[in-house]
């Protein structure tokens, strides 16, 4: 059914910390290689050696440069951006098949490739660019928050987080679940002030971004001068120091 | 947003062709046996043509039939419905005409309803969307319901309907275009909301997540041709709704001035089609600093 879930019991997501992201893009990669192999049609690409290469991500690393009010250098912003599994997801509400939908358990919205018709609607209807009609399965790809890794019990319980989150090098990804108050996640997103995207849409997104933390100014230097240590030489140095000059 | 061909024709003549049906189930005009053969095949061959033509827009189309299961939530899945429950009304409507010679008044009238209410389903998927401001406002609906009205009144041959709903649909279209383009401004989007940063200070795109292009940009980030924009928005306006209207006014009208009213509508209304996607603004352009 396309219509969503009143409530999640769990809200599993991801918090992505704008501070700590360095723009290295292994997310991007990693979450390339993973939902390459496992869940769903893989992520093709169109003209991958060629003059123009395209192809299906469900992750990009954004970078933006943000010029301070109070002055100052301005700042580079990684911003990583992926399905932010909102509450009150648009994609999942226009899709006519019901091939789009929101879990009730987790919260996940995850596309059903057996039932998509590939219209397109539900990316149209996305603010975030989180959905990529991929171009030789011609059926919907989005982030499935690695649903295959983090139930997998086959798999080490380190692994048992999405990929991206487990290859990230600077710590900038969490994942957990934004229903407890208690957990990780939910605790990052109250001490560092976690905010939604375009939150004007209405969306309520689960995803969190950690706004980058204030820079340091430099401080003005309290200098005085030192005294000199060298004056004008007098006596013989004196005479040497023109003797020498004139020559 | 991309300005796919079949999109352009599906939303331009299945709006004629459920327009056409809207006026032929009240009775304007009401042909009887073969001789409304020819009014019935130009409407379903519109309305069907059209439908057909936005199946080619679909990247799976084998699961199609799938597309009735959720019309408790989708417009796409109501729209699928009501062209269904349409066809089958007017079909039966025009059939008992054609081969029995029975009018049926009544499901006539319920017919032109449906038709009218399956373009407002049509509407609604483009008007729905939050994410293009120049959609998502109620104009796009009474734009589409005038402009089948009109397009309708002019297969009809109806001078009085042609003037009045192709003259009401002039008029919401420039409010339409003027309205719509001040809307993604005032409605707040901006690369600051997109990206939270706003708190900071301005931001701009430092360095996009790819050097190619990607779906999100050929299919929702059109900026091509988007400076053409006024000479269309003059050539639409001109075609789809001035020459019509003064065709219409000229009393005792051959059929050939008829046939110009109508290629000149079909032109124009290709070219306001084109210009209704190439000239939406998905928001997501701001993640790429473009609109």
């Amino acid at each position: 059914m396309t219509t969503l879930p009143a409530q999640t019991t769990r809200k599993l997501g991801l918090v992505i910390d704008l501070d700590t992201c360095v723009g290295c893009q292994a997310c991007v990669i990693s979450c390339k290689g993973w939902n390459t192999e496992n869940y769903g049609a893989p992520l093709s690409d169109m003209d991958a050696y060629g003059a123009e290469p395209s192809g299906t991500f469900l992750n990009r690393v954004h970078s933006f440069e943000v010029q301070p009010d109070t002055g100052g250098c301005a700042q580079t912003v990684h911003f990583p951006k992926s399905c932010l599994h909102c509450e009150d997801a648009p994609c999942v509400t226009v899709c006519p098949t019901g091939a789009s939908y929101k879990r009730g358990e987790d919260g996940i919205v995850l596309v059903d490739e057996d039932a998509c018709i590939g219209c397109g609607l539900c990316a149209w209807s996305c603010p975030y660019g989180a959905r990529e009609l991929d171009q030789t399965a011609g059926v919907m790809k989005k982030c499935t928050l690695c649903i295959d890794r983090i139930y997998n019990e086959n798999l080490p319980e380190k692994d048992r987080i999405p990929a991206c989150v487990r290859t990230c090098p600077s710590g900038a990804r969490h994942f957990g679940d934004f229903a407890d108050p208690d957990s990780d996640v939910s605790k990052l997103v109250a001490e560092r002030s976690g905010m939604d995207l375009m939150p004007e849409l209405g969306t309520k997104p689960v995803n969190k971004y950690l706004p980058p933390r204030p820079k340091d100014t430099l401080q003005e230097a309290e200098t005085t001068a030192l005294s000199p240590v060298a004056e004008t030489p007098k006596g013989f140095l004196g005479w040497l120091d023109k003797a020498l000059e004139a020559l | 947003m991309h300005p796919a061909p079949s999109v352009i024709f599906f939303t331009v003549f299945s709006g004629l062709g459920f327009g056409f049906l809207a006026w032929l189930g009240i009775g304007i005009p009401a042909p009887q046996g073969w001789a409304a053969f020819p009014y019935f095949f130009v409407a379903f061959a519109m309305a069907v043509g059209g439908l057909i033509a936005s199946t080619f827009h679909l990247g799976n189309p084998k699961n199609a039939l799938k597309a009735f299961s959720q019309w408790r939530s989708s417009w796409l899945s109501r729209e699928a419905w009501m062209a269904v429950l349409t066809l089958t009304a007017m079909g039966i409507f025009a059939a008992a005409n054609i081969f029995l010679n029975i009018s049926m008044p009544p499901l006539g009238i319920v017919g032109a309803i449906m038709a009218l209410i399956t373009v407002y389903t049509t509407s609604m998927m483009y008007a729905q969307l939050k994410t293009v401001p120049r959609w998502n406002h109620w104009s796009t609906s009474l734009l589409f319901i005038l402009l089948a009205l009109g397009g309708g009144a002019i297969l009809a041959a109806d001078s009085l309907g042609t003037i009045l709903f192709i003259g009401l649909a002039a008029l919401t279209q420039i409010y339409v275009w003027d309205a719509g383009d001040k809307r993604f401004t005032k409605r707040g989007h901006s690369i600051e909301t997109a990206t939270g940063l706003g708190d900071i200070g301005k931001v701009r795109m430092y360095e996009p997540p790819h050097s190619g292009t990607n779906y999100l940009l050929t299919e929702m980030v059109y900026v091509v041709a988007r400076k053409h924009a006024i000479k269309l928005r003059i050539i639409a306006f001109t075609l789809a709704y001035v020459a019509p209207m003064l065709l219409a006014m000229i009393s005792d009208r051959s059929f050939d001035l008829s046939i110009v009213a109508l290629v000149a509508h079909i032109i124009g209304l290709l070219a306001q089609r084109w210009l209704f996607f190439a000239e939406a603004e998905h928001v997501v352009g701001l993640y790429y600093d473009k609109r």
